[in-house]
């Protein structure tokens, strides 16, 4: 049997309701990539702190700039965040941790873990 | 090779409405996703209004209530009406699931109702199931053994039995495999949560003597390890069965046999 037109594809991303584990984990994938990218500025910074007090002043200066402020912020969390399902991860990974009515919880628990990581870092900084 | 659209003879368009009769109380709007493989033209969203107090309880009630009372075009599968036959997964608003499982007062006065996703669409909320099928024949859904048979059944312990539980279950309904976005981009060469939760099945049952082989077949980069624990499957199995799970138990099985 054949059809007379070709069958079109059912919907999927533009219908499906992702779950707090299936956000987090396409999120993972994304702070990743650019946590990754990240690093260049990273290497910047370095760079600045190496070439002596005149970069050093310039370097500080830009990070004064408030939109740089939140990047940086949003590195620290994105970086802790990545590192918490990181850790959710290597559960998984020994067999623990798939209990359907937890999954939400456990999701809750490293978004606040990550959250808390990077308010002890700014704290300590 | 994912894309993240849909192609252009899927965008789905606005489709009819037909509205209930003046006078109805408890109404209930049912937004179906149509695809008519006669015409050719793309699919469509067509809206029911139905008086909820006239069908049954559950979302498949609705279903068939559009059918013989309001629209018979609709097209669908379905057989047993209690959660056992796996014919009427579908995707309702947002996540999928066996219709004749849901209660129509679970869900706000809005139903929105698609196929499983990113399948190929036969007509209306039936999706072309042939892949899913064969990938579930590629694993050996038997039992294989290669010794002589003993006089009386291959017995188990209760303790082996019990390693089935959970997973013996399952009706291959698909819900868990078309709700993976890894299944979604990789299905020709992912085998997806259902069928690995059936390979694990025979890969643990203890009067299965091809192990090695079974696990040798699954060790690969696609068709075990593009599962990426997203657990869609778990949150989605309308049985509460555990694909998750079972893919990651298997992941073990491969590693404790190279130590």
């Amino acid at each position: 049997m054949t059809a007379k037109h070709s069958r079109p594809t059912s919907p999927h991303l533009q219908v499906y309701k992702l779950p707090l584990t299936g956000l987090i984990s396409i999120s993972h994938r994304i702070t990743g990539v650019l946590l990754s990218v990240g690093l260049l500025l990273v290497v910047t910074l370095f760079c600045a702190i190496s070439q002596g007090a005149d970069s050093y002043a310039a370097m500080q200066s830009v990070f004064n700039v408030w939109l740089v402020k939140l990047i940086y912020w949003g590195f620290i969390y994105a970086l802790f965040f990545h590192l918490c399902h990181g850790v959710r991860h290597l559960f998984w990974d020994i067999g623990g941790g798939f209990a359907p009515d937890k999954l939400n919880w456990y999701a809750k628990i490293e978004l606040a873990v990550a959250f808390a990581l990077t308010l002890a870092t700014w704290i300590f900084i | 090779m994912a894309e993240f659209t849909l192609p252009k003879n899927s965008v789905v368009a606005k489709g009819k409405t037909f509205t209930a009769q003046e006078g109805t109380k408890n109404i209930r709007r049912f937004e179906i996703y149509r695809w008519d493989p006669d015409t050719g033209e793309n699919p469509r969203i067509d809206i029911y209004e139905l008086d909820a107090d006239l069908c049954g309880t559950k979302v498949l009630d609705g279903i068939i209530h559009i059918k013989s009372e309001i629209d018979s075009t609709l097209t669908f599968r379905r057989s047993c009406r209690e959660g056992v036959c796996g014919s009427c997964a579908m995707n309702v608003n947002g996540k999928n699931s066996l219709a004749c499982t849901k209660a129509i007062s679970d869900y706000p006065d809005t139903i929105k109702i698609y196929p499983l996703p990113h399948l190929d669409v036969v007509k209306d909320l039936v999706p072309d199931m042939t892949h899913f099928y064969a990938q579930y024949a590629e694993i050996k859904p038997w039992l294989t053994a290669n010794t002589t048979p003993p006089a009386t059944e291959r017995l188990q312990s209760k303790e082996e039995r019990d390693k089935l539980d959970g997973l013996y279950d399952c009706v291959l309904c698909a819900c868990c495999s078309t709700s993976c976005p890894s299944y979604w981009w990789n299905s020709e060469k992912y085998l997806g949560p259902a069928v690995l939760l059936q390979a694990y099945r025979w890969l643990v049952d203890s009067r299965d003597e091809n192990t090695e082989e079974r696990l040798n077949q699954l060790d690969d980069a696609y068709k075990l390890y593009r599962c990426h624990t997203i657990m869609n499957c778990t949150d989605t199995c309308p049985k509460g069965l555990n694909p998750a799970k079972a893919i990651a138990e298997t992941k073990k099985l491969l590693v404790q046999r190279k130590a």
